[in-house]
């Protein structure tokens, strides 16, 4: 097995945290992982992006020419990735603020108004782990408990009501795809 | 122990702290920049750390010349066109027979090039790099573990042979994050009588790369010399990856040979027996262990992100034994598994072995 997704939006989003923590957490779930920046000369307000590849082999390349995954959460992300998706792959897409339709059919697409629904747990800021709580809904790459340990380990020394917080966003984002469904 | 996610870059850091790191100097340029950002915060925390962001690449090689005729284990960093202007301090490091390591995250070339990973440093790197009759002991990590390891081995390295070692990766392998366990490093084994820390009672003692008579010049040209022949007897180390049943053998290193092992397991699912030859050291060049090889396997295509540059040591190495083929990547750019393992269909043909061979 080998699973390649990549995460993107704006810088300030949390798109490296999603991915952070996702590779954190695969790794604690005993897969092969890599992750991998989009790194250097970036411009505020651009597009952030990262790889992150999960397997129980060894990964020869940390790079996605054809990610299966892709989680976009403001609309150029989704014009750069969309074409890359593997067919049958999965696209995530932050519908609070991406209006445009996705071009692909062949592949399944989730909206999630994660902006809003972030709002409304009275924190923005937490719309990456609303995403992530449905990627994780969808793709069941790391089990919930695993994932949201690797959560508060990569948020290091943050308080404890801001853990308490992304809990809630990653339940709501849990649960969003199940009442969808 | 511990396994924990780590950037390439940090992980540099941080082995070479463990091993005893007490200096760095170094001056910004991407893709390395969490190597001084790390530095700079971890050396605050241990004792006698000393971290300084010097005023160009040129002063920060000179400052770890001091610290290590010092007594210090110290390290500097950059990326290719700041390794380039370190050179004249990296022979002098070579001369004054003095340790220190040398990181090297390799971009796209020539001139001030671009921020992509890239291979195309392996000459400078390889062959000295700067002016006069040396070699650096070149270290080429494939993984984030191999960034730990090979980080801790060549502060053990550069002591023992008293000579710089230069670990030559590329942006890939510092931007990526992988798990790694850092491994337990050895203690220091560095003979006081090195060190300068003032005469005191004894005896004054100079460290210096200047020797004019050109006899004395020659015997010390041939001392170094002895030195790097020990190394190249002792110290050469390489991986093979699936080679025991192969037909055809790739060579590459660091992000390469990531790549190629990408590559041999589709090739090997169609049926073609590839194996890898993967250097870890890149100076001294494991010849005699490739040489061995082609008395067996008749095929071999190097795989290089650059426009090829290693291929002239397997070619010397191989000298004539078996057809040898190569595909480059330059500039920045990073291929595919996919893509190198259909180059590798393209190339390569059961009947003939190797087509456009050298």
């Amino acid at each position: 097995m080998m699973v390649k997704t990549i995460f993107s939006g704006f810088g300030g989003q949390g798109v490296l945290m999603m991915g952070y923590s996702l590779a954190h957490g695969a790794m604690s779930a005993g897969y092969n992982v890599t992750f991998l920046p989009a790194y250097g000369a970036e411009v505020r307000g651009g597009t952030a992006n990262c790889t992150v590849a999960v397997s129980d082999d060894e990964i020869a390349s940390p790079i996605a020419s054809e990610p299966d995954y892709i989680v976009v959460l403001n609309t150029p992300s989704l014009y750069t990735f969309q074409n890359r998706m593997a067919p049958g792959g999965a696209l995530f897409l932050n519908s609070s603020i991406i209006a445009v339709e996705p071009s692909r059919h062949d592949v399944r697409i989730f909206k999630i108004p994660s902006s809003e629904m972030a709002e409304k747990l009275g924190n923005p800021r937490t719309a990456n782990t609303v995403m992530m709580g449905a990627f994780l809904k969808i793709t069941g790459l790391v089990p919930p408990d695993i994932y949201l340990r690797s959560m508060e380990t990569v948020m290091g020394s943050k308080k404890k009501s801001v853990i308490e917080i992304n809990r809630k966003a990653f339940a709501a984002g849990h649960e969003f795809l199940k009442i969808a469904e | 122990m511990n396994k924990v996610l780590m950037q390439g870059n940090k992980i540099i850091g941080e082995a070479a702290i463990r091993a005893g790191c007490r200096f760095y100097a170094g001056y910004p340029i991407t893709p390395q920049n969490e190597i001084p950002e790390y530095m700079a915060e971890r050396l605050r925390e241990v004792e006698g750390g000393v971290f300084i962001q010097s005023e160009s690449e040129v002063a920060a090689i000179h400052m770890v010349i001091g610290a290590s005729a010092a007594g210090a284990r110290s390290m500097t960093s950059s990326s290719s066109p700041g390794i380039s202007l370190k050179q004249e301090g990296i022979s002098s490091l070579a001369a004054c027979e003095l340790p220190a390591v040398i990181v090297n995250m390799m971009r796209g070339g020539p001139g001030l090039g671009n921020i992509s990973p890239s291979q195309g440093d392996y000459f400078q790197a390889t062959r000295g790099g700067g002016h006069g009759d040396y070699r650096v002991i070149v270290l080429g990590p494939d993984s984030a573990q191999e960034l730990a390891d090979l980080t801790m081995d060549a502060f053990d390295l550069a002591d023992r042979y008293r000579t710089p070692v230069m670990i030559l990766a590329d942006g890939m392998m510092g931007q990526m994050m992988e798990p790694v366990i850092f491994k337990t490093p050895k203690p220091r084994a560095y003979p006081e009588s090195f060190i300068m820390k003032g005469a005191g009672a004894g005896k004054s003692k100079i460290i210096r790369g200047l020797i004019l008579d050109p006899l004395d010049m020659e015997e010390h040209n041939w001392t170094l010399d002895r030195k790097y022949q020990v190394i190249a007897r002792k110290e050469t180390r390489h991986e093979l990856y699936k080679a025991d049943d192969a037909e055809l053998i790739l060579v590459a290193y660091g992000t390469g040979a990531r790549i190629a092992k990408g590559a041999i397991k589709r090739l090997r699912e169609s049926g073609l027996r590839v194996g890898l030859f993967r250097p870890i050291t890149l100076w001294p060049f494991p010849t005699n262990e490739l040489r061995d090889l082609a008395k067996k396997i008749e095929n071999f295509l190097v795989f290089e992100m650059s426009t090829g540059q290693m291929v002239e040591d397997v070619r010397l190495a191989i000298q004539g034994r078996a057809r040898i083929g190569f595909h480059g990547r330059p500039g920045g750019v990073v291929p595919t598994p996919v893509e190198l393992a259909n180059v590798v269909m393209r190339k390569y043909d059961r009947k003939e072995g190797i087509i456009d061979h050298y």
